[in-house]
């Protein structure tokens, strides 16, 4: 990926909290990276590290009441869509910007078919006669590779596998060309022999659509396989972000060193497996200083007073850490 | 699907046998129908013979054997005061009562199933708290007592509507509100709860993802599965309205087999008790099938296992 390439989507120090009788959950704090054009970006970090509600921020589907984004601005293909009324996202998204759900299992209506699920997106593009609509859907079956697709249109959610509806799930999610897509931990529900399946196939749909992916995840196996950039979130913000193999071969933040240890080797000797002691701060009473220093190794009494800003590494690598160089 | 309705037909001649049995000893309990149907000065003689002629001499277990062979032939005995099949006496009724029923679904569900659906949109908010008034009210209010209100104010006071018997339409509007107003109650409060846990599901994202108008995404993704749990409380109600018309038709005089029961409890005329109950009972157990049925073609899940 050139550095010259075009940015689809820019998320600039992006908010979002929740609000709770007990406090305000500060669980998305700060958040900025940039999407470019036809790249896949990973978004990685541990559980409540806040990466699915800045998915649900960019999409504007935050659950209603509970969270709010206070600050900050998504800038989509040059506009700030923040800014657009509810009608207005309603045409932003399904064409612009989409989005592939965890759990394929829940994803789906239960009580309507596959075929009539991918029409109201289909007629949503482009109004056409149902005849031509059906044709449509069966397309776009066919080309998330599922066998049979003229029977399959007929048939319900619960007569599908999870690997046939998550894809189903792609389907749906791309029948409107976006061209941001959003995976939010896509595989992670499905069997670890059709996660290869779908990875590929996410991949292929999107050399052909041409569309940028903001794949979301905690497996950096999946990482390397995906994405082109990397962005590492800790604790409602990004720390570390930079190309694939730069971040797995030179991490600079302590925690994402520390995010690499810990996955399992198969070749070499055998040993325990690395852990990252502690626990991530709450969201609900953030530390003033760099959030992962309670954890970390490296820690030194600025750690504690001040958040590190943002320092350029290399071209295009940055990290969030006071102590860049000297670790 | 074959399986399910020869298992459930089963289930239902043994519920129908325990049905039986309770309502002959337990009518037998309201006291002797002879002393009702005889003037106080009755001789003796007259007396057992009477007794003789309604089959009352015979010991109770026998008596209950022969009632259960006879209504197992499909002989549900005579009415003791009607003078004819009680079996004939509760068909001759039953229409009055049916038509009743739809018109109260039908006032519940169109008030009930909207009234459910802005209060889980409007959840906590002004129209959620009427909403839970509403419901509040028509659960707590007895029919008796929200019947001879509304004869007081619409037909006593204001004079628009009449307050018994059957007649015109006219004559349908106080029973069907009175009967109506529970089941208001009781539909919005299931439509509520269950359109508040649909609302939340990733489906109802997707739908959202996909850039459906907030109107196709509550009104016919969410609702459709929000019904499934109403459909079940249909069946319950319809029973219900069968069986417990029995207030409100004794309060508007309406000649159904509420007030048929009524009746048949007044007088003790075990027969058409004991017929009334054993057909009513036939009835739910058939619209429970049916419901059960009906449940298959709205949530795919259940039509293909």
């Amino acid at each position: 990926m050139s550095d010259s390439a075009e940015t689809i989507l820019d998320v600039r120090d992006l908010h979002t909290h929740f609000f709770l009788r007990r406090g305000v959950v500060k669980a998305v704090d700060g958040v900025s990276f940039t999407l470019r054009k036809g790249e896949v970006l990973g978004l990685v970090g541990e559980s409540g590290c806040g990466k699915s509600l800045t998915a649900l921020s960019v999409m504007r589907l935050l659950p209603k009441g509970a969270a709010r984004t206070v600050q900050g601005e998504i800038v989509l293909d040059g506009e700030n869509i923040l800014k657009r009324t509810p009608s207005q996202m309603r045409e932003i998204r399904g064409r612009k910007i989409s989005m592939v759900l965890q759990d394929p299992q829940t994803s789906l209506n239960p009580v309507f078919t596959i075929g009539d699920q991918l029409r109201e997106a289909l007629v949503r593009r482009a109004p056409a006669k149902l005849k031509e609509i059906i044709k449509q859907a069966v397309a776009a079956l066919r080309r998330v590779d599922i066998a049979a697709p003229e029977q399959r249109i007929g048939q319900y959610p619960h007569q599908m596998s999870g690997g046939m509806k998550q894809r189903v799930v792609g389907a749906i999610a791309i029948s409107g060309e976006p061209e941001v897509l959003i995976a939010d931990e896509p595989t992670t529900a499905l069997d670890v022999t059709i996660q290869l399946q779908y990875l590929k196939l996410l991949k292929r749909l999107q050399r052909e659509n041409g569309m940028a992916i903001l794949f979301i995840t905690h497996d950096f196996g999946v990482v390397a396989r995906m994405c082109d950039r990397v962005a590492v979130m800790y604790a409602g913000r990004i720390v570390e972000c930079g190309p694939v193999k730069q971040i797995f071969e030179a991490p600079s933040h302590p925690y994402t060193r520390a995010l690499i240890a810990s996955v399992p080797k198969m070749t070499g000797t055998r040993g325990r497996l690395t852990a990252i002691d502690g626990q991530p701060p709450s969201l609900m009473n953030l530390p003033a200083g760099c959030r992962f220093a309670s954890r970390c190794a490296h820690v030194e009494p600025r750690c504690l007073e001040a958040y590190p800003g943002t320092t350029q590494i290399g071209a295009d690598h940055t990290a969030d850490c006071w102590k860049i160089g000297s670790i | 699907m074959k399986r399910f309705i020869a298992r459930r037909l089963i289930q239902g001649v043994v519920l129908l046998f325990m049905v039986a049995t309770i309502v002959f000893f337990l009518g037998r309990l309201t006291g002797n129908p002879v002393d009702l149907m005889l003037p106080e000065d009755a001789t003796a003689e007259d007396r057992a013979a009477l007794v003789k002629t309604l089959g009352l001499d015979e010991p109770l277990l026998d008596q209950f054997v022969i009632f259960v062979g006879k209504a197992a032939q499909g002989d549900l005995g005579q009415s003791i005061r009607m003078k004819q099949p009680a079996a004939e006496a509760f068909f001759n009724r039953l229409p009055n009562t049916l038509v009743l029923i739809p018109w109260a679904l039908l006032l519940g569900m169109a008030l009930g199933i909207p009234l459910g659906v802005l209060a889980a949109l409007n959840r906590g908010g002004l129209l959620d708290r009427f909403a839970g008034t509403v419901a509040v009210l028509g659960v707590a209010m007895p029919s008796f007592w929200l019947g001879v209100l509304l004869i007081f104010v619409f037909s006593v006071e204001l004079g628009w509507l009449p307050s018994s018997r059957m007649g015109g339409p006219e004559h349908y509007v106080l029973p069907v509100i009175t009967l109506g107003t529970f089941l208001v109650a009781g539909f919005m409060r299931i439509t509520r709860s269950a359109m508040l846990e649909v609302m939340e599901s990733e489906f109802v994202k997707l739908a959202r993802i996909k850039g459906l108008s907030e109107t196709t995404v509550i009104w016919k993704h969410c609702l459709r599965n929000a019904l499934i749990p109403v459909l079940t409380l249909w069946g319950v109600f319809v029973g219900n309205l069968i069986t417990g018309a029995i207030v409100t038709e004794t309060v508007f005089a309406w000649p159904g087999i509420g007030r048929l029961t009524y009746e048949a409890v007044i007088y003790r005329d075990y027969p058409l008790l004991q017929a009334v109950i054993i057909l009513k009972s036939i009835l739910i157990l058939t619209i429970n099938l049916g419901v059960d049925i009906l449940y298959a073609y709205v949530d795919p899940r259940i039509r293909l296992t």
